[in-house]
């Protein structure tokens, strides 16, 4: 039997027999199972939602996922219903979004990082970036529909829509290209300088070069985002019974590119699976649940592939 | 062309400054800082359009009226303006969704960085942000035909539009964003700190509660405020599963409107502008912008007080 | 009252370590430990003397994919701190350890003193009081934070910090202490402050050192140790190291003609 501890005189500690240490640290190592136990349950947990839910939806929605789904258009009769109006809204909408985000936020994070002193104005913004990514969608539909709707004579349109999803996009973008660029070493850019080029020649030809990568993961990440939020763009003014599409951006007439389209109302995949499910009828629930599936397909594949793309741009690089 | 005699000795042209190079520079750099600025328009459109409309509404309507009363319905002949039961609704189901998300994802994150292999982590955390890119439409779905029938079977009298199913989805949609923020957070605490306390003969579990937890205070609040503006701000799960009827209630198994689904309600109907109805939406637009910007101010102070000191 | 008799306190045997890639980084090291000595391990960048040291405590399990060869014993029980049955966290409780970048916790300066005492359990108000008080007088640090003792570590200066660390491993009264580089991130003012303090110490306990500087090897240790790309070269007095090595290798790095 071994003291573990050696005693001073005036110490109250008692001294442990080895026998008790170890009982101790057996009962210690026992919590550290029943953590690890819990903590193993809870991620389980998290990933099972995430295949329940898939499987939920395409189990629901099996009967209406054909091809004939994407080439209808909405209808009173739940079976002859399709999405077709909505995906091409969701694609023209996307366009704009990403015409509005992307060059402004790249730009924009461009100059934080490069150009911006560091002074008060420049706090001043960046507080703002950061605030923006906290604030409600929703807002950004009551901006949208005040501001874009009304006071500008916008209209309920698609371009309305657009710019509402590019400017919840645009601190997304800002970000990630903030990060990106910040995440290539001075050494590389006091190269490029020492070599003559001026500030505007290392942005193009290098910084941004090297960080094309991250800014493209930021910007699938925000395009995924835009194409599945609903409620700023119900508060836009969305229609959710509409049963033609808007006039096609190309044209067989010069000058081969309409505008007329921007004007035009819409729909968007999210909106149509939102008043499907809103309605009673177990048959517009099957809808539903289709366009949820087409939904969640989309943004899983753009997601992960954002995912893949940052995992490769860290295995590569080798600075 | 000047003909100037150069009293100072000529500047060989390859070292002087160029008048051209230089203006385009200047160009470019104000073009970009323009766009850094459109954050800033951004943050003042929002301030602006809110402000101007809802106080067109504040005109007609007494703001003790708003306040305090505990009926809303803008919409009816007898209309009322109280915010008290948007208000009790956003409360109620962001309640429920934190009691969830907020352990569990502490829970989660605690144990991925402390517990997990390298690949275990490697493999979840990229499913954690496939989760957090789901849209609320689909969870939404998941709450009304899936969450609340289960519990409907466990009772019956539970009506389809209740704050518990949507309280409880919602907070399982959170998990996803409290554990990512928390986890990065706790991986950030370096390896030395830890060392130290496994030196001392601490166990894992000893060493994850006693000194990377406390050690990453900061993030980890920054991502409860995170959870909590989502939990406030989400619209489509309690719209469409929480019902849009507003009701002055903390009863989880009755239905209500949050102050987010009541903006979805009114703008999806038609709402001539200018009209009372049309400047509610932007009076409780206002409260729910105050709300969120209090507590990311909230969480800027926290995160600044418990700054990471290593 | 010094020991005239020479005690083991604990010996390394033919030590090998691999890391996780299968670099070895340890070949066949031996060296005795003795009581109430401070040993000193010496030599260039990369010898391995800091992986040596943290074989003793087992640091080296905290990363996956590390391996032992070899024997490292604990007397009087002749335990093997290597072996597969020899629960690393007992280990820890009697040979505790000093970094070489100071690492309190996020915590009070009483707390982070306290902390192996709770992590042993140990629930006596009293107790702990009178333990953390006696530890900070061992690190030569009672003096200076008597009076703030529920003031953050934080705030503590560099130098203090190393105390407080050294302070936090006495408290529970540790068979050895494994410096590493302790004083290698201090001003040279805190460096003669910690030599000080750890020459007192040896009373109580065994010391084994790794240290940069050899004039501090020469300063302060008993026995020195000279290492070489993960090889024991030569292991004697310090007196005698330093004044008349038996290797030609000890000699050059003595001398500076290297490393």
């Amino acid at each position: 039997m071994m003291k573990k501890n050696s005693v001073s005189e005036e110490s109250l500690i008692k001294p442990k027999t080895l026998e008790e240490v170890r009982a101790m640290i057996r009962s210690h190592k026992r919590n550290d199972f029943i953590f690890s136990s819990i903590g193993l349950l809870t991620i389980t947990f998290a990933l099972l939602t995430l295949l329940i839910l898939f499987v939920d939806l395409v189990m629901d929605g099996y009967p209406k996922l054909n091809y004939q789904f994407f080439a209808d258009f909405p209808s009173r009769r739940a079976a002859n219903a399709g999405i077709l109006s909505a995906w091409v809204g969701s694609s023209l909408i996307m366009l704009v979004t990403f015409i509005t985000a992307v060059p402004m936020g790249v730009a924009a994070g461009v100059y934080l990082e490069e150009y911006a002193p560091k002074n008060w104005f420049t706090d001043i913004v960046e507080i703002n970036v950061t605030n923006l990514a906290g604030v409600p969608s929703i807002i950004y539909g009551l901006l949208a529909l005040g501001l874009f709707v009304y006071t500008f004579h916008l209209g309920q349109t698609i371009v309305t829509a657009g710019l509402t999803l590019g400017l919840l996009m645009l601190p997304i973008v800002i970000v990630s290209t903030r990060e990106a660029i910040r995440s290539i070493p001075v050494a590389i850019r006091e190269a490029a300088y020492a070599v003559g080029a001026t500030k505007w020649q290392v942005v193009l030809h290098h910084v941004i070069q090297y960080s094309f990568g991250g800014i493209l993961t930021g910007i699938i990440i925000g395009m995924a985002r835009a194409l599945g939020e609903t409620a700023p763009i119900i508060t836009v003014g969305a229609l959710t019974f509409i049963a033609f599409l808007p006039p096609a951006p190309l044209t067989n007439v010069a000058p081969f590119i309409s505008f007329e389209w921007l004007q035009s109302g819409f729909t968007v995949l999210p909106i149509q699976m939102f008043s499907w499910l809103s309605r009673p009828e177990h048959a517009f629930h099957i809808n539903a649940a289709a366009a949820g599936a087409v939904i969640i397909m989309l943004t899983l594949v753009m997601n992960g592939t954002a995912i893949w793309l940052r995992y490769r741009i860290r295995k590569n690089i080798k600075w | 062309m000047t003909t100037t005699q150069l009293k100072d000795p000529p500047i060989s042209k390859r070292l002087a400054k160029n008048i051209k190079r230089n203006f385009v520079e200047r160009v470019i750099e104000i073009i970009l800082m323009f766009a850094a600025l459109a954050a800033t328009f951004i943050t003042l459109g929002i301030v602006y359009i809110l402000v101007t409309e809802a106080s067109g509404f504040f005109k007609e309507v007494s703001i003790i009226e708003f306040l305090t009363s505990r009926q809303w319905s803008p919409l009816f002949e007898d209309a009322h303006y109280g915010i008290l039961p948007l208000i009790s609704g956003t409360l109620t189901t962001s309640f429920i969704a934190l009691t969830i998300a907020i352990p569990i994802g502490t829970v989660a994150a605690i144990y991925l960085s402390e517990f997990a292999s390298h690949k275990t982590r490697e493999t979840v955390k990229p499913i954690l942000e496939l989760l957090v890119g789901v849209p609320t439409v689909v969870f939404g779905y998941f709450a009304l035909l899936f969450v609340t029938p289960l519990l409907q079977k466990l009772n019956p009298d539970l009506p389809t539009f209740n704050m518990l199913g949507a309280g409880i989805v919602m907070g399982v949609m959170i998990i996803p964003y409290i554990a990512s923020v928390a986890e990065d957070a706790m991986r950030a605490v370096p390896m030395n700190m830890r060392e130290g306390s496994y030196a001392m003969g601490a166990t894992k579990f000893q060493t994850a509660i006693r000194v990377v937890t406390p050690a990453a205070t900061s993030g980890i609040i920054a991502a409860y405020i995170l959870g909590i503006s989502r939990a406030v701000g989400e619209t489509m799960v309690v719209a469409i599963a929480a019902g849009q009827q507003p009701t002055f209630t903390f009863n989880p198994l009755e239905g209500a409107a949050t102050i987010t689904a009541y903006i979805v309600q009114v703008a999806m109907g038609d709402l001539p502008h200018g009209s009372l109805g049309y400047q509610s939406i932007f009076a409780a637009g206002m409260v729910l912008f105050v709300i969120t910007f209090v507590f990311n101010i909230l969480g800027h102070m926290a995160r600044k007080r418990f700054a990471e000191r290593y | 009252m010094a020991q005239n008799k020479l005690n083991i306190k604990a010996e390394a045997k033919n030590l090998n370590f691999f890391y996780a890639d299968g670099t070895k980084a340890l070949k066949d090291v031996s060296l005795p430990v003795y009581e109430n000595k401070i040993t000193a391990l010496i030599g260039p960048s990369g010898c391995g003397k800091s992986t040596f040291l943290r074989c003793f405590n087992r640091m080296h399990d905290l990363y996956p994919g590390n391996r032992y060869e070899g024997q490292i014993l604990l007397h009087p029980d002749n335990t093997n701190v290597l072996a597969k049955g020899v629960d690393p966290i007992e280990v820890r409780m009697r040979i505790s350890m000093v970094f070489q970048k100071p690492n309190p916790f996020p915590k009070s300066i009483y707390e982070n003193v306290a902390y192996g005492l709770r992590v042993r359990g140990e629930r006596s108000k009293s107790a702990v009081d009178d333990k953390v008080e006696e530890a900070l007088k061992g690190a030569s640090l009672w003096n200076e934070v008597k009076d703030r003792l529920q003031d953050l570590a934080f705030n503590l200066s560099g130098g203090q910090q190393q105390r407080l660390c050294i302070a936090r491993a006495l408290a529970t009264d540790p068979e050895i202490m494994l410096f590493d580089e302790p004083t290698s991130a201090l001003d040279p003012i805190a460096t003669v402050n910690i030599e000080e303090l750890m020459s007192g110490l040896k009373n109580k306990l065994s010391i084994l050192i790794v240290t940069h500087n050899m004039q501090q090897a020469a300063r302060i240790s008993d026995y020195t140790a000279y290492m070489y790309l993960g090889e024991m070269i030569e292991f004697d007095a310090t007196d005698k190291i330093f004044t008349n090595p038996g290797r030609k290798e000890t000699e050059d790095y003595i001398t500076g003609k290297f490393g």
